[in-house]
């Protein structure tokens, strides 16, 4: 075949394509590039930037907030997380396995239990914990305000890690209850050494994501009403942001959140990736 | 002539509709060793799981050492100490290396001491031929090696009594062998064994006695080479020529 004749054919099986799929792939990806920078460029140069830092980010009010207590603010934050956690952990555990008990009434209290708190936000219990006090006259939950703070955190807690621990432990394959039954362990026995070891090796990842979940509900304590001393980061940054009139305050504290959050959501991260590996 | 060690007594067990176990009798011996051959679904581990009440039968005994398991007053924990189990899927404790697999059980269920159970275990895997694995996880384990663990964890235990369930029939080709030699070994031992299998190589050299068991029943049982040499039954026939034989079996 000659040249001319190749030249014909290939003319009559495509005519006139103008662009490979690729190559238009590729052109639509540049036009949202610079669309995307435009964009950028356009907001930057409308934004009042003055008054951006002013309002948000004004330098004074950053050390002011960073030497007035902020320190204690994320601490007792860290504390109020940690008491309600723990405190969430164990009875979240015992609801889980109450609710894959044999016996059906266990199972209807964890049940009843575990819709009723899941299906309730979490500020209503709070709201209900600050008037606790008022409605039964001579009640006093001990370590105020921290033991109010880790009651109702827990209680929201217990409600999720439960439903999260039930999922762990019905991963675990059944024959490791038959191998630890069958080497003459009680069922407590096999639960504790066998199965829930297992349980929460599986359920690390969720667990901890339940735990970034308590550290922002930990904000809602301020509804139960907190002197400065016992203020977390969001009592506190608002407080200050209210007398100072400015959101700096608001931002500080937002940030202290976010120094907590981001390095658990990268160990979740990593945990993921491990038992992806280990698979 | 002494007690049986294992005796059953018109045993029956369903799941649902499907009745598995219809009406077994059996006995086994002190220091024998038994393996139970037959088609799968034949109800040859529900009969195991009987014996060590992983599965509760409707109706019969089950007697071990003297004890009667099925029993609502039996302590089947205890009882259980007596009786060690093997399982097709190994079971090994996967959060556990293969020492703690052995400790644990002493530990928690026999009282002993840390050092004493540590000494046991160490022991018990040397007999199975795994002394240079004793801190391995199970995952760094071939699954000879696992099930050889899995053996050694029931024996730590010090049973009367070793239940077998298809012990081999998760393993590579090749593993095999390392699996049967324990299991010859403890048979010469004197170990009271019941293997549930489809190695007939191994039932024909190791065993006492051979059960044949079909559809719930016992169809035959005697010595190896009676049972597997020259089956009496029509359904013993054909399930060992479909085993030996299986490049010219007619398919159903």
């Amino acid at each position: 075949m000659s040249s001319r004749a190749k030249q014909a054919v290939t003319d009559t099986i495509q005519p006139k394509r103008k662009l490979s799929p690729r190559k238009r792939a590729q052109r639509i990806r540049w036009i949202q590039y610079t669309l995307l920078v435009a964009i950028a460029v356009a907001a930057a140069l409308a934004a009042d930037w003055g008054q951006i830092v002013d309002v948000f980010f004004r330098p004074s009010l950053i050390s002011r907030a960073v030497t007035s207590g902020l320190f204690n603010a994320l601490v007792n934050t860290l504390v109020y997380t940690a008491g309600g956690f723990v405190l969430g952990l164990v009875a979240g555990t015992i609801l889980a396995l109450m609710k894959l008990s044999q016996v059906g009434p266990y199972r209807w209290m964890a049940t009843a239990y575990i819709e009723f708190f899941r299906g309730l936000p979490a500020i209503i219990i709070f709201i209900g914990f600050a008037l606790l006090p008022l409605a039964i006259t001579g009640l006093r939950i001990p370590f105020p305000p921290y033991g109010t703070a880790w009651l109702a955190l827990g209680i929201v807690a217990s409600a999720y890690t439960a439903e999260t621990v039930r999922a762990g432990v019905q991963a675990v394959p059944r024959g490791q209850v038959e191998a630890a039954r069958s080497l003459g362990m009680s069922p407590f026995t096999a639960n504790r050494k066998i199965v829930l070891p297992q349980a929460f090796r599986i359920v690390l990842p969720p667990l901890t994501n339940e735990l970034i979940l308590l550290v922002k509900d930990s904000s809602l304590i301020y509804i139960i009403g907190l002197t400065i001393a016992a203020a977390e980061l969001t009592t506190f940054g608002r407080q200050l942001a209210n007398t100072t009139a400015n959101l700096t305050p608001l931002v500080v504290a937002g940030f202290c959140y976010l120094l907590i959050t981001v390095p658990l959501s990268a160990i979740v991260r990593r945990m993921e990736a491990s038992t992806e590996k280990a698979r | 002539m002494s007690e049986p060690l294992v005796t059953i007594e018109k045993l029956h067990k369903s799941f649902g509709d499907l009745h598995v176990l219809r009406g077994i009798d059996f006995s086994v011996d002190v220091g024998e060793v038994v393996c139970v051959i037959g088609p799968s679904g034949s109800g040859k581990s529900t009969l195991l799981r009987c014996i060590n009440l992983l599965e509760r039968p409707e109706s019969g005994t089950v007697h071990v050492a003297g004890v009667e398991i099925t029993d609502i007053d039996c302590d089947i924990d205890a009882a259980r100490r007596q009786i060690g189990m093997v399982f097709q899927q190994f079971n090994l404790f996967p959060h556990l290396t293969a020492t703690e697999n052995c400790t644990v059980a002493q530990e928690t269920v026999a009282k002993r001491s840390k050092a004493e159970a540590r000494r046991i275990a160490q022991e018990m895997l040397e007999r199975v031929g795994l002394a240079d694995k004793v801190d391995q996880y199970p995952a760094k384990l071939s699954g000879g090696q696992q099930q050889r663990v899995a053996i050694a964890r029931a024996l730590c235990m010090q049973p009367a009594l070793m239940l077998f369930d298809e012990p081999t029939s998760a393993l590579d080709p090749e593993l095999v062998g390392d699996v049967l030699t324990v299991m010859r070994q403890l048979a010469e031992d004197g170990m009271t064994m019941l293997v549930v299998t489809h190695e007939m190589a191994f039932a024909r050299e190791v065993a006492d006695r051979v059960v044949f068991m079909d559809d719930g029943v016992i169809v035959e049982q005697g010595r190896p080479d009676e049972v597997i040499g020259s089956p009496q039954h029509d359904r013993t026939r054909s399930f060992l020529r479909r085993v030996l034989d299986p490049t010219h079996v007619q398919p159903t």
